[in-house]
């Protein structure tokens, strides 16, 4: 091969290189910036009228004596609506009957998206969820009630072989002739005096429980609960696995017996996720009864199961990467294995085995099948440390999940669920973050 | 150009004659020694089924210093290992025969390792200080055999340090990490990490094939300072350094110890045509 062929073959290694990486560097924005904008949503956002008055009455903070000037501000305008709606029901009892029925069915289209919009209407029975209390709380939902008050969805099925397609007709145009027709127009005008949009900062995302499934409040019972899981795992698979990664690495003596461990742990680490959640169910719960049904301690032992293989195999390499010289000179000085292990080896190995344990911690944070079955629950308040034993807990990974894709009201709630996933990457960040400090701290010592 | 050819053949013949490779040294006189220190009997030392040290008899004298030589894998490492019994640590390493530290068998059953080792130390090939304080070095071994005492840990790292002829070097920077000293720093602050066990037998496994000529001045010069309290067997590659620190010499040829005698003689008149062809060069 001559020179210029062997350049241009380097050149084109180094690119296709430097190609992947960038590759993946978009890739990685490509997923965290939407993710990262909108869940800085739940958290900085407009709030309307009804999140203030949502937060006086089931937190108890704000400022009430504001609140209660905005409401009467906001109150001006939507006392008109409700007097046009009770107008409207006074020309509906008086129309012939074909009428009636045909607009009785449109008008209360038009309630029920009036009472999203703007929470309950006066003379309508109490509702007994909190969801139903109040109005939209969010201004970017606030307009999409707003369209879904001026526009009826319809649904063009006219080609058959087609999907059917969605178009918009404006509701003022079925209520033409009626008293009700000027209500649209409004709404619409008035929109921002009824709901008063202000720029919030809602802390309580954090640091508070959730009210009626996610609607409202925060989500710390599940930060809480993913923090409970993970160290709780940590807990049972680090000590575990260090000094099973010490056995097989300075005490084992290669064999028949050895090597079937070996790579049971490889095969262990192997196994999915799912798998673990229900060997945590039948074994640690339905076997041992740790605890009577879910619990944290059942699904931090499942998690631990699971990451053990991992922590094992790293401790292992970190120790096999201590310089032997190390060893030798501990034990020519007249030290036992032991204390050469505690003394030298391990504080060696240390970097090493801490970047393994928080990746593990990592994952044990991130997982949602092991815990399903063995300790998540979808709605539930923050526990306290006495309760691990016999409490479940709500958790990040299965919370996403089950937002996504399980809860009733899952399109509402997509600010939630974004929040969620933001605050499991920024918890997985920030352990990994600490690891990288605490490594290099430790490895400055070790080098001088 | 012709009296470079001229020179050349001159110096090689020059070469020839063991009388000029040693030049004795002025040493100063040992009292007290000469005792048979480490003793061994028809020893034999095996990698699996690869015997490595074959039937070695000799008799290690105390106080003085005794070098190893030989060509590479000619067993003199091996056997040296086997006295603090190192070699423990490759896992199909077996040994038969006998081998006596103080009349006792290194390798009976009920010999405690940890024991031999605190008396028989050991300097290793490459400088292998712990990634700890200088401090912490030196006072390991004295701290793993009980001793807490910060005052009493302080005598012994200074004594160690001034016998090591560091001191000087380090006296101010004790809290410093040990890996920040330069080679031949270290290699001497290994040999003070040693001594501060204060062992018998000190065994210097090629402590200076790492190092450079100043470096490896001050560790012979070192052993000097340290022969006649302590008995010292040095693996060396280096001809010339075994003539300079040593008394007596073992030659090692494919496991067979083939010549143990006084440096002087060994060098000036070996009994063994081996000998004479290894030490003037003839193979290596």
């Amino acid at each position: 091969m001559n020179l210029r062929t062997r350049k241009l073959l380097d050149r084109s290694f180094t690119a296709l290189g430097f190609g992947s990486l960038v590759v993946m560097a978009l890739a990685l924005l490509v997923v965290i910036v939407p993710i990262a904008v909108k869940g800085i949503g739940a958290v900085f956002f407009t709030g309307t009228i009804e999140h203030r008055k949502m937060l006086s009455a089931e937190f108890h903070t704000g400022d009430p004596r504001e609140l209660t000037s905005e409401a009467a501000a906001s109150e001006r305008y939507r006392a008109n609506i409700y007097s046009m709606l009770s107008g409207f029901e006074g020309e509906l009892d008086r129309m012939d009957p074909e009428k009636k029925a045909e607009y009785k069915n449109k008008y209360g289209q038009v309630k029920s998206s009036l009472q999203a919009l703007l929470g309950p209407l006066p003379g309508e029975p109490a509702p007994m969820l909190t969801r139903f209390k109040y109005g939209q709380t969010r201004w970017d939902k606030a307009q999409e009630k707003l369209h879904d008050l001026l526009y009826e969805t319809k649904w063009d099925t006219s080609n058959p072989n087609a999907m059917s397609t969605e178009y918009f007709v404006r509701r003022a145009e079925s209520f033409k002739g009626t008293s009700l027709e000027k209500l649209f127009p409004y709404v619409e005008q008035n929109i921002e005096k009824m709901m008063l949009p202000k720029f919030t900062f809602y802390s309580g995302f954090i640091t508070e429980s959730s009210v009626d499934s996610h609607f409202f409040g925060g989500i710390w019972p599940e930060i809480q609960g993913t923090f409970f899981l993970a160290f709780g795992a940590m807990l049972f698979a680090f000590p575990l696995g260090v000094i099973a990664a010490i056995y097989f690495t300075e005490y084992a003596k290669p064999g028949f017996f050895n090597s079937m461990l070996r790579s049971a742990n490889s095969t262990l680490a192997g196994v999915p996720s799912i798998v673990f959640g229900m060997f945590g169910l039948a074994f640690f719960i339905n076997t041992l009864k740790v605890s009577d049904s879910k619990s944290v301690i059942a699904g931090s032992l499942t998690l631990a199961i699971m990451i053990l293989p991992t922590i094992i195999r790293s401790a292992e390499e970190a120790i096999l990467a201590v310089p032997k010289t190390y060893k030798e000179a501990s034990l020519s000085l007249g030290s036992t294995k032991w204390n050469t292990i505690i003394t030298v080896i391990l504080p060696a190995a240390l970097p090493g085995i801490l970047t393994g344990g928080v990746i593990s911690l990592g994952r044990a944070a991130g997982e949602t099948a092991p815990i399903i079955f063995t300790a998540a629950v979808s709605v539930g308040s923050a526990i306290g440390l006495a309760d691990v034993f016999n409490s479940p807990t709500p958790a990040l990974s299965w919370n996403i999940y089950n937002l996504a894709s399980e809860h009733e009201a899952a399109g509402e709630l997509r600010h939630v669920q974004y929040g969620m996933v933001l605050a499991l990457i920024t918890v997985v960040l920030l352990l990994n973050l600490s690891a990288i400090i605490l490594r290099a701290r430790i490895s400055k010592k070790l080098k001088g | 150009m012709t009296t470079d050819t001229l020179e050349t053949p001159e110096l090689m013949s020059a070469q020839k004659s063991t009388k000029d490779i040693y030049l004795p040294p002025a040493r100063k006189k040992v009292t007290d020694g000469g005792k048979p220190h480490v003793v061994a009997r028809e020893f034999s030392i095996y990698y699996g089924e690869f015997e490595a040290v074959k039937r070695v008899n000799a008799e290690i004298p105390s106080k003085y210093v005794t070098a190893l030589i030989g060509p590479s894998g000619c067993g003199k490492s091996t056997f040296l290992r086997s006295i603090n019994r190192m070699n423990d640590l490759i896992p199909t390493c077996h040994t038969t025969g006998a081998l006596h530290f103080d009349n006792e068998d290194v390798y009976g059953k009920y010999t405690d390792e940890v024991l031999l080792r605190k008396k028989v130390g050991m300097v290793f090939q490459k400088p292998n200080p712990f990634p700890k304080s200088i401090f912490d070095n030196i006072a390991y071994g004295p701290r793993l055999h009980g001793i807490n005492d910060r005052k009493k840990l302080m005598e012994i790292v200074e004594r160690s340090l001034r016998k090591a002829a560091l001191w000087d070097e380090v006296c101010d920077r004790l809290d410093k990490n040990a890996l920040g000293l330069s080679g031949g720093q270290q290699q001497r602050l290994c040999v003070a990490r040693t001594l501060a066990v204060e062992p018998e037998v000190l065994l210097l496994d090629e402590p200076t094939s790492a190092l450079d000529p100043k470096a490896t001045a001050k560790i012979e010069d070192l052993i000097q300072e340290l022969r006649g309290s302590y008995t010292i067997m040095i693996v060396t590659h280096n001809m010339q350094q075994a003539s300079r620190v040593s008394d007596y010499t073992m030659f090692f040829y494919e496991g067979v110890l083939v010549e143990h005698a006084s440096t002087a003689q060994l060098f000036t008149n070996p009994k063994d045509s081996m000998t004479e062809d290894y030490i003037t060069g003839r193979f290596s």
